[in-house]
């Protein structure tokens, strides 16, 4: 026992890193902040792109699609980061890991949300544009608010999913969260960091997972 | 085009439909169907279904694109590929058979809708107009409630209210009454008698005979995407001219 709490939660190694461990949390957040958004705009471009049925733009979307979703995002990442410079183009660790998020995240969001404005019905666009409301305008004021409410629980997980993902950025030296607790680790030849690591995602996640399924469920409320 | 507008006695045409043929795939939905509608006038179509009424009704808003033909709306050709579709629509209220409401906004929210996206009201002056449309289907205390509150008779009242907010110059409706149960048809068709009453130029698609015969100032019948005969609700009624309608009175009254 005592063997367990020296290795896995030993306080003084915490007390010794838990700065790195914050610079980590401070990348993490900041690489959240900028990669859920863009994602799920891109999944939002995506998924609109389909609205319009057009046959040309459709194949081109669901090659974008296929492909992201399918190959690995660590393949890409590392991609990104060491293959472009051979093209004349140095691109900084964060800008590719933003690059490679966005190409993986975007193609689920778009699935995600697509599959939402699909399951709304005809009657809801005709409703509305028989009133004389644009189709983009039926789609942001009618179709989408229903649209996102029926894949809730999906945009819910691949948020969270998303987020854990951003430790891959760790590959190209990306000073976040997981990277930092495995140099701590290294560091103090004591695993603590990584459990701290564990608990501060929990930490990070657990709230946003309750304030999401509380949207989620207020949301259900009101339409009834 | 301005002889075209005006029929012989006097009365503008408000919508005048020529020659629509819609086909799907196959199957010809509509064979060349000519409905001419003045001003203030009730038309009420009926036939068997899939006789094409309802795709008739659904072209002179082009939420069906017709294969061939023409439709003008107040003398507008809404065909004209360089026509804002949606200023004309605003001018061409729609009501459905299954309501369509918007199931994430208030009573009131489904009203104002159009009214701030489409005439651009502010939140104020639209509530205002939104609250007078329902109002008028006698809803004001469902303002704040969801279309899952309300019967389905209340959510057809408000589809109503929905459409007149935009003071449209033409009501069509597609079979407003089939979805509800009985006892609700009553305060439905009330409204629709109301909006008769104060001049409202209406198409219904409907099989409320007896609504037909009291309210009606022509009836169409339709069948296999042709208009069979059309004339008053008592020459249509009483002495129907063809087979086919005669037979399809029949069935529908022995119901």
């Amino acid at each position: 026992m005592e063997q367990l709490v020296q290795n896995f939660f030993n306080i003084e190694v915490l007390i010794k890193v838990y700065p790195m461990l914050l610079k980590g949390v401070w990348m993490t957040l900041q690489l959240c902040v900028v990669v859920v958004p863009i994602g799920f705009l891109g999944g939002l471009l995506v998924a609109i792109g389909y609205s319009f049925h057009n046959r040309w733009l459709n194949a081109l979307l669901i090659v974008y699609v296929d492909f992201f979703r399918a190959f690995p995002p660590l393949v890409l990442l590392i991609f990104v980061f060491y293959g472009t410079p051979y093209v004349g183009l140095e691109v900084p660790a964060f800008v590719a890991v933003l690059i490679a998020f966005f190409l993986n995240t975007s193609s689920y969001y778009g699935e995600i949300l697509r599959a939402g404005i699909e399951s709304i019905g005809r009657g809801q666009w005709e409703a509305a544009r028989s009133t004389g409301i644009g189709r983009l305008q039926t789609m942001f004021y009618v179709i989408l608010p229903q649209a996102m409410r029926n894949v809730a629980p999906d945009l819910t997980s691949n948020t969270l999913e998303v987020i854990k993902f951003t430790a891959l950025a760790s590959v190209v030296a990306l000073p976040e969260l997981l990277r930092m607790g495995r140099i701590a680790q290294g560091i103090t030849y004591n695993p603590t960091p990584l459990i701290a690591v564990a608990l501060i995602y929990l930490a990070m996640l657990w709230p946003l997972v309750r304030f999401l399924s509380r949207l989620e469920r207020r949301m259900l409320v009101k339409q009834r | 085009m301005l002889i075209s507008i005006v029929n012989p006695n006097d009365r503008p045409v408000v919508l005048d439909a020529k020659g629509i043929v819609k086909t799907f795939g196959q199957v010809k939905a509509l064979n060349g169907v000519d409905l001419a509608v003045t001003r203030q006038e009730l038309v009420f179509v009926i036939g068997p279904s899939g006789s094409g009424k309802s795709t008739l009704l659904r072209c002179c808003n082009r939420l069906e694109e017709p294969t061939a033909g023409a439709v003008y709306v107040d003398g507008i050709d809404i065909l004209n590929r360089g026509i804002n579709i949606n200023a004309v629509r605003r001018h061409i209220g729609m009501v459905f058979q299954s309501f369509n409401l918007y199931p994430h906004m208030t009573a009131l929210g489904n009203v104002t809708l159009a009214l701030r996206r489409v005439l651009k009201l502010s939140t104020r002056d639209a509530n205002s107009r939104g609250m007078e449309a329902l109002d008028g289907v006698g809803l004001t205390d469902k303002a704040g409630a969801y279309p899952g509150e309300l019967s389905g008779g209340q959510q057809q009242r408000v589809a109503i209210a929905r459409a007149l907010s935009l003071e449209p110059k033409i009501m069509l409706f597609d079979e407003p009454t089939s979805a509800l149960d009985p006892e609700l048809v009553g305060s439905v068709l009330e409204v629709m008698r109301r909006m008769r009453n104060t001049g409202m130029t209406m198409v219904v698609v409907s099989h409320e005979m007896r609504f037909a015969r009291e309210a009606a100032d022509r009836v169409i019948f339709m069948d296999e995407g042709h208009i069979v005969e059309e004339g008053t609700p008592s020459d249509i009624f009483e002495a129907p001219q063809h087979q086919r309608t005669r037979t399809f009175l029949s069935a529908v009254t022995q119901k």
